[in-house]
């Protein structure tokens, strides 16, 4: 059998994996962007100097033919599901026994004058990092539209050039969508900290061409104009499926499947950014573009395609989580935080006095179950708080061995008695921690 | 770069400078005060030999021009006194004490040479300390503090862009490792008097190990697809990387013509042990001075990070208090040198006659020293390793290791962290590891015996050979000389018999591992890229496996430079055996499976 991957992503390349590792089927990976996987997230590294592009490969260029994986590079243009048969852009086509869809995502246009001039980009592919790159030399200054979490990574990127950024959002304060309101202020401030020139509440209305058809300045909502030589849009990612439009394959946003991860036609399977659910599992989301579940979905879309179709996994990616890293502070999230919590929701919210950690905790104000953390500057351990989390422990439980997830490095302060502290001060109650930062507790607790 | 770095840096440029060039300012001058022979004997002859060749009324411009007739006078000396020693010895004289060898020829050269000297900088010595060392450490701290200013955090900006530290090309780098082991190779037949049977012996070794890993571990087609740079644009690492190996050669072999370094550092060891500062003298000052000027820069760096600033201090004090200091002092008050942290396989001369027989006769501090040094090796190496994991020598206390985490901070992400890398690795340590072992067994033997010869083989010359190529050549030449080409811990990866033994035990039985966070890793590689050893942290992180390695010396730098809070060092009793078995983040679990093999 001759198993066809679009999409040389993490998705895609896990689900080969597997494929691998539970059959001896023949594999062909297809990608129009590099030769090899690398990893996307690690882009901005690569721009800031920290990594080159061979670092970003996970795998060793020797792994793929060791592993009886076939690398082909090349853009897919149409499939015919019916024939079993793709066609690519340069006129060759490519016959299969099952398809697996992981196109990924594409960066959000939304259809601004001016968009599609030189010098103005997203940032999702190598090719947007080479654009990058193209027209860092002498720059004076990049404007970034859309506040989310790409976008600051280009803040950041070019922040480390010494090139002078600015920053529009259009939200009252940066990411305040996802990140509640102390978390994002904070964000707000770690980024003017950094010299970026943040302008929230700041909409772009068109991008302004030189004489040549680059980028020379953009105009914003509020009729202010901001010479610039590049413009970053970075307004969200939306599925990149539009070379399936007519192919017969059921679409939404992005390509719909089912639990399994089948698409409406029989042997034909989705994964990662691609992806829509039909019916996403309590607390998720039917797109979520993020590495994580790219990975599960390839595994179990692995399991499936070779199991054919008989008694197939569903796809589950149990407790949401996430994490990033707004310039030097990190961000850890599990479970449900929101940034306007609906009335039920009881918030234990402790910040440091520097500025730069925080420790929320979500709980439920009726029946007190834990619901979600959210760590600004703080590591926690991903197990300890999922355990919390499915068994909807009591808040007071969790305070009292809040330590317990702890997972930032040997001899770093630890904070929970003050989180534990500020509990009692606001609920006159009077817990004490019990379980401190280390791995024999939380050994003892999640193999209880 | 502010404008006080960049005065900092032209100053350590000009301090650089200075001293790259001190060696040629003296003259040198032959008489029969400096002629720095006790011996009656040699004194006589050599000092005959140089009036004939006219030495002492000739000033030399250079150490090389100086030293060419002074071998020229030593072996014309060494060729009288082989004759004369023919017709018969002076009484109660040991043919021993009579004839001239090599080895007391270069300890004659160096001193000779030192003694002779005239000029600026023999004349001067406080001058150019403060010009040298004195104006490089002001320039380095100029440079390095005003980076505690900047906002804390990770900051790898630039280091693959920067021709320090970007590294070069995997084709040319191995061309210039595989000219530094022919030139140590070829070196090595006239470093041991002209028998090529060692270095014969060192290429079979090599080529075994090669064959190994190329042909029988197949890696020959798995080729390393991580090179680096393209051509030489990481020139100034270059440059850096011959300056370190030319340093080293010359500390090792050819020190009779750094005696200027030597002039220059003679204040500092007349006031620390009273003595003339000898190239050794020169080096562990130097080596000191580096690990705290470059600690301060690591501290500056990793000002967040707890574990990093702890850790820094650390192998600064050690290498300052106890590897440096203290053994002064200890000659100071007539006692033996020895440095309280130096273990053996490391400390390779530990069970050496030479060795054992002075800390036998130094009295109960000897004693002591000597029981010390063998608890360490059997009970303190295996108790530690066991509670911390091997980084409580590797990157707490290690001298080797201090000068990685401080001077050699800046280049530890051109580590191979190839598959070959490691299969290679492996094979090379463990290979010293057993030599280290066979060397000294032998050396012992001889020891208690008396017998020099074990089964034909000599084993003062495997000795020698043992000093020449791993201590010198391999931990000295290419295991800090390759810093900027082939990362910060060549030695302590590939060399180390020492890390070889921590590891094992880390590796079989200890609490220490690296645990990952759950499914958190985004494969993006910083981990990898930045350890030292290579070892391919991601492969790990990504699928959720905790890292066992008996490379990992527990630097934590992968752990602090993921972005995402993945990876933590830990100690636990209760899982040792089993510590890396979990793959975490394996998303389909194995009751799954069972459903259709049923
Ligand atoms: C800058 C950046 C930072 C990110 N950081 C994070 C992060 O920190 N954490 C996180 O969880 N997520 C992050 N993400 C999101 C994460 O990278 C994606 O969720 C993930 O890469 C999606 O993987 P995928 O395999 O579904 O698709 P992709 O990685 O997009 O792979 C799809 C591949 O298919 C190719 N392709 C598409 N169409 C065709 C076609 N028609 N023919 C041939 N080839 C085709 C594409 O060129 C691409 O190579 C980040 C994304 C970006 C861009
Ligand atoms: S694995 Fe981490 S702690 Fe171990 S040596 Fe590498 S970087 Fe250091
Ligand atoms: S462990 Fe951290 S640094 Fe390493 S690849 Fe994963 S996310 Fe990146």
């Amino acid at each position: 059998m001759h198993i066809v991957i679009i999409g040389n992503g993490i998705a895609g390349i896990t689900a080969a994996r597997h494929i691998r590792k539970l059959s001896d089927h023949k594999i062909t990976v297809i990608s129009g962007e590099t030769d090899h996987f690398f990893s996307r997230t690690a882009l901005m590294y690569i721009y800031m100097g920290h990594m080159r592009f061979e670092d970003t490969k996970p795998y060793e260029d020797w792994f793929w033919e060791k592993n009886r994986i076939e690398l082909v590079r090349g853009f897919v243009e149409k499939v015919e599901p019916q024939s079993k048969l793709l066609h690519f852009e340069d006129g060759k086509t490519l016959a299969f026994d099952r398809l697996l869809i992981a196109t990924g995502s594409k960066s959000n246009k939304f259809g601004w004058p001016g968009q599609d001039l030189e010098g103005v980009q997203g940032l999702y592919s190598y090719q947007d990092l080479e654009g990058m790159e193209r027209y860092s030399p002498g720059l004076k200054r990049a404007v970034i539209v859309g506040g989310g979490l790409i976008g600051i990574e280009m803040a950041e990127m070019f922040h480390s050039r010494h090139i002078p950024v600015t920053f529009l959002v259009r939200e009252k304060s940066f990411w305040d969508l996802v990140l509640p309101l102390e978390e994002s202020q904070m964000i707000n401030r770690h980024i003017l900290e950094n010299g970026i020139d943040l302008r929230l509440e700041t909409e772009l209305k068109e991008i302004l061409p030189d004489a040549n058809g680059k980028a020379r300045a953009v105009v914003t909502n509020k009729g202010e104009t901001i010479e610039c030589g590049f413009v970053g849009l970075t307004a969200g990612v939306s599925p990149n499926v539009d070379f399936l439009k007519d192919s017969g394959i059921e679409m939404g946003r992005g390509v719909l499947v089912n639990d399994f991860l089948e698409t409406n036609i029989p042997g034909v399977f989705a994964a990662g950014d691609c992806v829509q659910l039909q019916n996403p599992k309590h607390g998720r989301r039917p797109i979520e573009a993020v590495w994580y579940t790219g990975r599960m979905m390839g595994e179990t879309a692995a399991h499936n395609i070779v199991r054919g179709g008989q008694s197939l996994i569903p796809y589950d990616p149990g407790t949401w989580f996430n994490s990033a890293k707004f310039f030097d502070i990190e961000y850890q999230v599990y479970g449900t935080v929101l940034a306007n919590p609906p009335e039920n929701h009881a918030v234990l919210y402790w910040e440091h006095s520097d500025g730069r950690r925080s420790i929320r905790l979500v709980y439920d104000r009726h029946t007190g179950g834990i619901l979600g953390l959210n760590l600004m500057g703080v590591r926690y351990r991903q197990e300890v708080c999922v355990k919390w989390l499915e068994s909807g422990t009591p808040i007071e439980e969790v305070l009292q061995n809040l330590g317990m997830a702890n997972f930032d490095p040997e001899f770093y302060k630890e904070y929970e008695n003050d989180v534990v502290a500020l509990y009692n001060r606001q609920s006159g109650r009077n817990l004490t921690l019990k379980k401190r930062r280390g791995l024999a507790g939380a050994l003892d607790f999640l193999r209880a | 770069m502010n404008i006080l770095q960049k005065i900092g840096l032209a100053l350590f440029t000009i301090a650089l400078l200075i001293f790259l060039l001190a060696n040629g300012l003296d003259s040198y001058r032959l008489s029969p005060e400096n002629l720095s022979v006790k011996n009656e004997f040699h004194k006589k002859e050599i000092l005959g030999a140089a009036q004939q060749l006219g030495m002492m009324e000739k000033t030399y411009g250079s150490s090389f021009a100086f030293n060419g007739d002074l071998k020229k006078a030593m072996h014309t000396a060494q060729q009288v006194l082989d004759e004369k020693a023919k017709q018969g010895l002076p009484e109660g004289v040991s043919e021993w004490d009579y004839r001239l060898g090599d080895w007391a020829m270069k300890d004659y050269a160096l001193q000779t040479t030192k003694l002779s000297a005239t000029g600026p900088v023999a004349d001067n010595p406080l001058l150019f300390l403060l010009l040298t060392f004195g104006l490089g450490i002001l320039g380095g701290l100029l440079y390095i503090v005003p980076k505690f200013g900047e906002l804390p955090g990770i900051k790898n900006n630039g280091i693959y862009h920067n021709p320090m530290t970007r590294g070069l090309k995997v084709g040319l780098r191995g061309a210039f490792l595989g000219a530094t082991i022919l030139g140590v190779l070829v070196f090595g037949m006239f470093y041991l008097g002209g028998g090529w049977l060692w270095s014969l012996l060192t290429v079979i070794v090599g080529s075994f190990i090669a064959w190994r890993v190329l042909i029988k571990e197949k890696s020959k087609e798995e080729k390393p697809a991580r090179s680096a740079s393209p051509g030489i644009t990481g020139w100034l690492g270059v440059l850096t990387g011959v300056l370190l190996i030319g340093f080293y050669v010359a500390l090792y072999w050819a020190p009779q013509h750094i005696t200027a370094w030597m002039h220059i550092v003679d204040p500092v060891s007349k006031m620390l042990s009273g003595n003339e500062a000898s190239q050794w003298f020169l080096y562990g000052l130097l080596y000191t001075i580096v690990v705290m000027v470059m600690g301060i820069r690591m501290i500056a760096k990793y000002r967040h990070n707890k574990y990093q600033i702890i850790r820094t201090f650390s192998v600064m004090f050690f290498q300052t208090a106890i590897a440096f200091l203290l053994p002064e002092i200890l000659v100071r008050l007539n006692q033996p040198y020895y440095d309280f942290k130096n273990i053996w396989p490391l400390n390779y001369s530990f069970f050496f006659d030479y060795n054992l027989d002075n800390l036998i006769n130094s009295g109960g501090l000897g004693i002591f020293m000597l029981v010390w040094g063998i608890v360490l090796i059997v009970i303190g190496v295996p108790v530690i390793t066991y509670f911390f994991g091997k980084r409580w020598y590797c990157s707490w206390v290690c001298g080797c290791g201090g000068l990685a985490e401080t001077l050699g901070d800046p280049y530890r992400q051109l580590s191979d962290k190839s598959l070959r890398a490691w299969q290679y690795e492996r094979w090379i340590i463990h290979a010293v590891l057993a030599f280290a072992v066979v060397m000294t067994l032998m050396v012992l033997y001889t020891y208690f015996t008396g017998s020099h010869n074990v089964l034909f083989i000599s084993s003062d010359t495997v000795r020698a050979w043992y000093g020449f190529l791993i201590s010198s050549a391999f931990a000295g030449v290419v295991g800090t000389g390759f810093y900027p080409l082939m990362g910060n811990r060549v030695w302590c990866r590939f060399g180390c018999p020492l890390a070889a033994y921590l590891g094992l035990v880390q590796k079989f039985k200890s609490r220490f591992r690296i645990t990952v966070n759950g499914g958190q890793c985004i494969s993006c590689g910083n981990c990898s890229t930045y350890c030292e050893m290579g070892i391919d942290v991601r492969a790990y992180a990504q699928r959720g496996q905790d890292i066992v390695r008996s490379s990992c010396v527990g630097c934590g730098v992968c752990s602090a430079v993921c972005p995402r809070g993945v990876l933590r060092l830990e100690n636990n009793a209760s899982d040792v055996q089993e510590r890396a078995n979990d793959l975490r983040v394996i998303h389909v679990k194995n009751g799954e499976l069972e459903i259709e093999n049923s």
